[in-house]
């Protein structure tokens, strides 16, 4: 108690900490803390409420809506927002192919559920795609070229790590 | 550890239960405990700078733990609703807590919504609390003055009022496994699978051992200011016959335990009719699943 908080997190590989001031309150949301403080502005807001998706994050490889977490939750832990993903990630090149992004507000939360799907389950029937997704709103594509994409970069998947799938 | 925040509240995200109770002890109602908050945070506003005291519980291991002996698993009130589905014990013999807790929100809400946050929301349209009633489920509560054990049907008073006291804090959830000779069913009825708020939810611990009801506890979500036990639809059913049970009776029983309202959701009509088909549906499958063990 007496040396102050303790509280350091590292996202996409840069360690915020509120010991050197990089988090400035532990009640911030995440959100705010991606988008106005570490000025990394691919997560969006959507509707602020964790009902749309657009915000969505991986903490310790687990999807989070970022606009419902306080940063004061997150000592010790990795986030990846979606400018931590590998540039070469397949979902992103699937996504272009398939025309999976209108306006492109969902698209990075879109992404993130994805890869935390793959993470888990690299080989998911359409099903589970659609479970996995259910909670990013689209209002642009009608969601079929966006699960079209996924399974895609499933397949891909599967074929670059040599597995014989 | 304790943070003192900028803009509005203090943060204490202590590390032991010990702690967090004088804390709780001390402050009362002046501190908000707050564990996935996925229910505080779309409360707050905090992107604009608001929020109150928190008493962040997220740190506690011993409400982050899952116990199990020969009766039943005991689930840390900070357990999330995605470890809870994936825990091989719940996942085994516990299947309605399972399909339960895959309702609670998207994915990105069970990663982080809490089973004691569920609880201690008391919301009646919350979608574990009818599950933990038909299986039977035991609260711990925990001050500074002592812990303490409930029947968690005795849990929830009215509308957002529950028996926790101000200085206390929800520590677990003991859910005992059910009689090898009941069945399970759960329904969960609302307007898009894994999103919606329910509508009506209802889950049910059916025994019925050589036919004849032993036990009948037939929960339900969205039918009242509370998550509701319909306690005079068990006492109608207790030892009669499972096959011919008569809908008439079912309906009498269940006006007498539920006071559905009309809300932006549904009608109360609409809910008290959904109400007897779905315990009707259950009936008859715990029937066949009787039928299939003679
Ligand atoms: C988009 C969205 C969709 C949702 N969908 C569903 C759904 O389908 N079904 C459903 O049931 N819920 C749903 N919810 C509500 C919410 O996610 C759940 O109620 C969740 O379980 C709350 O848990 P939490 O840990 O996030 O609670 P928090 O927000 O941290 O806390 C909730 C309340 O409980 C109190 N509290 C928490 N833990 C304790 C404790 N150990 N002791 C004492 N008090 C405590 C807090 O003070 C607060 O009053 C949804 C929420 C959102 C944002
Ligand atoms: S902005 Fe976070 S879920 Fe919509
Ligand atoms: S592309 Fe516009 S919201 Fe999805």
């Amino acid at each position: 108690m007496s040396e102050g908080p303790v509280l350091s997190f590292t996202l996409n590989g840069r360690v915020f900490s509120a010991a050197d001031g990089t988090v400035p309150s532990p009640a911030m949301r995440l959100l705010d803390l991606i988008r106005l403080h570490a000025g990394q502005t691919g997560t969006k807001e959507g509707c602020g409420e964790g009902e749309c998706g657009a915000c969505a994050v991986l903490v310790d490889g687990e999807l989070a809506n970022s606009c419902l977490v306080p940063v004061g939750q997150l000592h010790g832990c990795t986030v990846t927002s979606i400018e931590g993903l590998p540039r070469n990630d397949p979902l992103v090149a699937a996504f272009a192919r398939a025309g999976a992004a209108q306006c492109g507000i969902c698209t990075p939360g879109m992404v993130m559920a994805a890869r935390a799907l793959l993470d888990r389950d690299p080989h998911p029937t359409l099903e589970a795609v659609r479970e996995a997704l259910a909670g990013n709103l689209c209002r642009c594509t009608g969601y079929v070229r966006i699960h079209a994409a996924v399974l895609d970069a499933a397949a891909g998947e599967g074929t670059a790590g040599g597995g014989a799938s | 550890m304790s943070v003192q925040a900028s803009a509005a509240g203090e943060w204490h995200r202590p590390g032991s239960l010990a702690e967090a109770l004088d804390i709780r002890a001390r402050a009362k109602d002046a501190v908000v405990p707050a564990a996935g908050c996925t229910d505080l945070m779309v409360g707050w506003n905090a992107g604009a700078g608001r929020w109150p005291t928190v008493l962040d519980l997220s740190a506690l291991p011993e409400l982050n733990r899952i116990d199990v002996d020969d009766a039943g698993v005991t689930i840390g009130a900070a357990v999330s609703c995605s470890r809870l589905a994936n825990h091989p014990a719940v996942a085994g013999r516990l299947p309605m807590l399972v399909a339960s807790a895959r309702q609670t929100g998207s994915v990105a809400i069970q990663n982080r919504a809490t089973l004691g946050g569920n609880i201690m929301n008391a919301s009646p349209a919350a979608d574990n609390p009818p599950v933990l009633l038909a299986y039977g489920a035991r609260l711990t509560l925990a001050s500074t003055r002592g812990s303490r054990s409930i029947d968690y049907a005795d849990f929830h008073l009215d509308y957002k009022r529950t028996r926790a006291e101000p200085d206390e804090l929800l520590v677990s959830v003991t859910v005992p496994f059910p009689s090898p000779y009941a069945s399970v069913h759960y329904r969960k009825v609302g307007t898009r699978r894994a999103q919606a708020i329910s509508k009506v939810a209802l889950s049910v611990l059916l025994d019925a051992g050589a036919g004849v009801v032993r036990e009948a506890r037939f929960a339900f979500a969205s039918m009242g200011p509370v998550p509701l036990l319909a306690g005079s639809l068990s006492a109608a059913l207790r030892g009669r016959p499972l096959a011919g049970i008569d809908p008439a009776l079912v309906t009498r029983a269940l006006a007498t335990d539920l006071s559905p309202r009309d809300d932006i959701r549904s009608t109360a009509d609409y809910r008290r009719q959904v109400a007897v088909n779905l315990v009707m549906a259950a009936i008859a499958d715990a029937s066949a699943a009787e039928a299939r063990r003679n």
